[in-house]
């Protein structure tokens, strides 16, 4: 079977597509002994990420082991995982200009 | 193992053979480009500084200069200086020549314009070319060997495997006895802490959160989310999401060695291992810290399809992502099969990049070099133009 996608490290709540990955399609993965099955909510292309679990609104992004990010809505399994609904915590000037 | 190398009175190794054409200032550009078109075996590096800046950006253009004059793939130098430019010729030049190659130097107003200059600047660079392509390249042990590290036009599979492909080839030349460097201090940015607990002593550690701290507050004080500028549209297309995730990817190509030093922009780091040179993440500045902290070969990962070179420095583009391998043959010189970021066969990526960086020292062309995609460089500076 083709590697459909990949998770980094069992601390991760997202996988990273390795191939262009239709809606619909179930997607089984697993990290040091941790299986999941996956439906895909939308199509994820080449590269992106989705969602392994209920992620909720404001909840670290977590991937490589690390925080990559913060939800900025509720995310559901098997959703796509971007900067429609993560944003980042580094270099935000624009952060800093609400605070002054 | 071992390559083909150009022995340089310093004691140094380089794996080409040029003579350098080098304007100590954005307004000499011209005259140098045209006479490394009219000198075969010259080659030029241009920049867009050296004058109305400040003075801490003035230093920084001036040692910048001076090792990549330093540069081992060069065996001469000619500095091509307007007159009136605030960077001094003369401490360019003896700088250089502190590494024992040959330097010239001509003055563009000094000499009468553009048609004297060219023609002053040719036959000097003629006269060192003549004597550059007389010396001969013999056998060298790998461990002379400096890579510099680069990623651009990153995706997700820069991260997944051809980053980790990249920094499995650089603990290899370091467990050989050899150095590599590695900058893109922006794409530090979340993965700072990874890299400090890798510093060869706790100084280094704080050195290398403080020139984080540095280069996130000056994207902070732009008063934007940066996010666009890095990551970028690239990047984000290509399913990167924040700088965080971009940086996690990016550290990978170090490898897992320790770091032994930080080094300033334009500086070049002694002895060997590993060391960090401070540099932003936009090729023409990051791959001009690298050929001036001494790389003589640029390993260089791509998800979706960086095409620069260095004037001097062969840049080895590697990609795992296959439409940008198959749409890109212009541009790409090697393939690591995505599925390789298992670490069972990293390893066996890393072997099969470092045994290619062998092939390209010892004469190999790659693709930027055959296609002469290499003008686009620059001098990384900080301060405003005045």
């Amino acid at each position: 079977m083709t590697i459909k996608a990949v998770i980094l490290n069992a601390r991760d709540n997202v996988a990273t597509a390795v191939a262009d990955l239709e809606r619909g399609i179930k997607v089984e993965l697993g990290a040091e002994g941790k299986g999941f099955t996956v439906e895909l909510k939308v199509p994820v292309p080449l590269g992106h990420k989705f969602s392994l679990c209920h992620i909720d609104n404001g909840s670290n992004i977590i991937k490589y082991g690390e925080v990559i990010g913060n939800a900025t809505k509720t995310i559901e399994p098997g959703e796509h995982v971007h900067i429609h609904n993560v944003v980042s915590a580094r270099g935000r000037g624009d952060l800093s200009r609400e605070e002054t | 193992m071992s390559f083909l190398g150009y022995p340089r009175p310093d004691g140094s190794f380089g794996v080409r053979n040029y003579v350098g054409i080098i304007p100590t200032v954005a307004c000499a550009c011209d005259v140098a480009h045209w006479i490394s078109n009219q000198v075969r075996g010259s080659v030029a590096f241009l920049h867009h500084q050296g004058c109305c800046q400040t003075k801490p950006d003035l230093d920084v253009v001036t040692h910048t200069l001076i090792s990549l004059g330093r540069n081992p793939n060069l065996a001469s130098v000619l500095l091509v200086s307007l007159g009136c430019e605030s960077i001094s010729l003369d401490e360019v030049a003896d700088g250089i020549a502190q590494s024992r190659k040959p330097v010239e130097k001509i003055v563009i107003q000094k000499l009468g314009g553009a048609s004297p200059a060219l023609a002053e600047g040719s036959r000097l660079a003629r006269q060192l070319a003549v004597k550059v392509s007389a010396m001969l390249h013999s056998e060298v042990d790998d461990s002379e060997l400096r890579f510099g590290i680069k990623c651009g036009a990153s995706d997700t599979t820069s991260g997944l495997a051809s980053n980790p492909a990249i920094g499995a080839a650089v603990d290899l030349l370091i467990e050989k006895g050899g150095s590599c460097v590695f900058g893109e201090t922006t794409e530090f940015i979340g993965a700072e802490h990874i890299l400090a607990q890798r510093a060869a002593s706790p100084e280094v550690g704080r050195r290398i959160l403080e020139i984080v701290d540095r280069m996130e507050k000056r994207a902070i004080a732009m008063g934007v989310d940066m996010r666009g500028g890095q990551p970028t549209k690239g990047n984000i297309a290509g399913g990167l999401t924040t700088i965080e995730e971009k940086s996690l990817g990016a550290i990978a190509k170090g490898g897992t060695k320790p770091i032994q030093d930080v080094y300033e922009y334009g500086e070049r780091p002694q002895g060997k291992g590993l060391f960090i040179v401070d540099s932003p993440g936009r090729e023409p500045e990051a791959l001009t810290a690298l050929a001036a902290a001494g790389a003589q070969i640029i390993l260089f990962s791509t998800g979706r399809g960086a095409p620069q070179g260095f004037p001097f420095v062969p840049v080895i583009k590697i990609t795992a992502n296959p439409i940008t391998y198959q749409y890109l043959p212009d541009h790409m010189d090697l393939y690591i099969d995505i599925n390789s970021g298992a670490s069972h066969t990293l390893k066996k990526a890393g072997q099969t990049i470092y045994e290619e960086a062998l092939k390209i020292a010892s004469g190999k062309k790659t693709m930027a070099e055959i296609t002469g995609y290499s003008t686009a460089t620059d001098i990384y500076t900080i301060g405003p133009v005045i």
